[in-house]
């Protein structure tokens, strides 16, 4: 009989790769991870904001070594039209207060670090290598082939953990090709500026607190595409992700976008006098609930972005990546117990995401990607009537405010028309009932 | 900034070999559009209209996926382990 080489094979060393892995090493199960870059995080990008909690409860108080830019201590949402700026957001010392709520992070540094955690609980790290395709006995996953010489490796189970641009679940038929509806392409630049000005640029009282924006509204016509900008310690981090489909449709070069974004009035003082230090891009699985493939297949388990589990409206994904992979090692824990990894028994790991916040939340918004792409004027018409009407209430010229407010309305009827609007709201409020 | 001046910031471990192709060179003398000529973020794919043929600059590739999912004719596969883009930050 053939021998496994590792209990347990993790492919791809992104967050929900390595938490998998640092579960199982702890248990003292014998698990290699997979990873095609030089380190973990060398190829991997994100806004980024990550939330603390999931990874805190793997690894207690993890922030007081990680890392981090800086904690996040106000997060707010900007509307922009061609030459207005609506704002609203939340600033609470309550976010300032450990063990803190999220921080901003540079994913080439934190994975690194996290893979370190991952090797310390000894877990292997086989950098340099990528997984080609998977090896099977019968219907059952027992291994993976490599793109190193002799570089077949054989376990109880496959974790695929390979971010987006998963192969693995394709090559077992669990989902067919994504497509350009459920992504959006991400590009982001990290943009240097000394530490005081980005302080007083943003109004926060040291290097350590930080602000997070999120952008969108009909400045980016009627595109499905979120813009963002982050305080890093030194930098800022800023970028925007649309759908693809999107981009196709009205033939947009990504990075013409996001030269768009950075020349917006609200934007430029902010980054002005900055010097560019690094430009990536990288997809984001937005297609949400219905787009995910099947999780489990005999000796096979899907986590992270390879699941398409990101919460794009709450930019929640890294954090999902590392439940994910929390329960799928906790899964092989309970398998490897009765000694059996065929579907029925990983199944219990699609269970575990179901009564967890995981797939809770991308149920509550399931039918949001399919609404935006039926009603794409949901995202640039309100916040353009919003715009308009705060520019009239705050604009005097001696026009009485009763009137100021018929006008409004009369806009309203004109432009998007009254039964519209209570066919619109019928509908967002449907979908997420 | 242009795009060509942005991947001078970035870090790269090039192969000698292309990880990128078309599967199908003729399809992209009829495509309506040429998508991958303006979707990659890094500007790969230009169209030369004297040799009506399509060039691929795969050096500069940041390795998205974005093409793959755009056009089925383009046949891409990770660059072998090691290779391709080394990010600082990410
Ligand atoms: C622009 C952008 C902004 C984002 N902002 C946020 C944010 O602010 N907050 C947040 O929480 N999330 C954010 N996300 C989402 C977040 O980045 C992902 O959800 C998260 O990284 C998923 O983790 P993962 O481990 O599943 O995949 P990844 O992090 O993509 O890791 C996959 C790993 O597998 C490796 N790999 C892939 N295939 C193979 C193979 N065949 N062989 C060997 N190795 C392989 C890769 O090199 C990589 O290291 C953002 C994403 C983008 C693109
Ligand atoms: S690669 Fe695809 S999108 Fe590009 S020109 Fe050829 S057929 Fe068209
Ligand atoms: S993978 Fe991305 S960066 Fe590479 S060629 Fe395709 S679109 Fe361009």
């Amino acid at each position: 009989m053939r021998k496994n080489d590792f209990d347990v094979i993790i492919v791809g060393a992104g967050p929900a790769g390595l938490a998998a892995g640092y579960v199982l090493a702890k248990e003292g199960i014998n698990v290699a991870i997979i990873e095609r870059g030089i380190f973990p995080g060398s190829k991997n990008v994100m806004g980024g904001i990550f939330y603390r909690s999931s990874l805190d409860d793997l690894i207690p108080d993890f922030y007081k070594e990680a890392p981090l830019e800086r904690h996040i201590v106000e997060q707010k949402i900007w509307l922009l039209s061609d030459d207005s700026m609506f704002s609203v957001g939340l600033k609470s010392e309550k976010y300032n207060a450990e063990p803190y709520n999220c921080f901003s992070v540079f994913r080439a540094k934190f994975d690194k670090w996290f893979a370190k955690k991952v090797l310390d609980a000894s877990a292997m790290i086989i950098n340099e290598t990528v997984v080609k395709e998977l090896i099977l006995d019968k219907e059952k996953v027992v291994g993976v082939r490599t793109d190193r010489p002799n570089g077949d490796l054989y376990s109880d189970v496959v974790i695929s953990a390979e971010g987006v641009n998963s192969f693995l679940p394709k090559y077992l038929g669990l989902r067919r090709e994504i497509n350009t509806n459920n992504v959006a392409l991400g590009v982001k630049e990290v943009i240097e500026l000394p530490d005081k000005v980005i302080n007083d640029r943003f109004g926060v009282s040291n290097s350590s607190e930080g602000v997070a924006i999120e952008i969108t509204g009909p400045y980016f016509k009627e595109m499905r595409a979120m813009g963002f900008v982050y305080t890093n310690r030194n930098s800022l981090s800023i970028g925007i992700g649309a759908v693809i489909e999107d981009l196709v449709r009205l033939k947009i070069n990504p990075n013409d976008l996001l030269e768009t974004l950075k020349g917006h009035p609200a934007i430029k003082p902010l980054i002005s006098g900055s010097e560019t230090k690094e430009y990536m891009a990288h997809m984001i699985p937005e297609g949400g609930y219905y787009s995910m493939p099947k999780l489990y297949y005999d000796g096979f388990m899907v986590v992270g972005d390879a699941a398409m589990l990101v919460n794009s409206i709450h930019r929640e994904g890294a954090n999902l990546a590392i439940e994910s992979g929390k329960f799928a090692a906790k899964t092989y824990i309970e398998a490897r117990k009765i000694g059996d990894f065929s579907q029925r028994t990983l199944s219990a790991y699609q269970k575990k995401l179901e009564e967890s916040f995981v797939l809770k939340d991308l149920k509550t918004y399931r039918n949001l990607p399919k609404l935006l792409e039926e009603k794409k004027y949901l995202i640039s018409k309100y916040p353009k009537f919003l715009i308009d009407a705060m520019y009239e209430i705050y604009n005097v010229d001696r026009v009485s405010k009763s009137d100021k407010i018929k006008l409004i309305l009369n806009k309203a009827k004109k432009e998007i028309g009254y039964f519209n609007i209570i066919k619109d709201i019928f509908s967002v409020w449907r979908n997420f009932k | 900034m242009r795009i060509e001046d942005k991947l001078y910031l970035i870090g790269y471990n090039i192969d000698e070999e292309s990880h990128l192709g078309v599967s199908d060179p003729n399809e992209c003398k009829r495509c309506q559009g040429r998508p991958c000529t303006y979707i990659c973020p890094a500007g790969v794919y230009s169209y030369d209209d004297e040799e009506d043929k399509l060039s691929i600059n795969y050096d500069a590739c940041v390795e998205c996926g974005t093409c793959r999912i755009v056009c089925s004719y383009i046949t891409w596969r990770y660059p072998r382990g090691g290779f391709g883009v080394q990010y600082k930050f990410g």
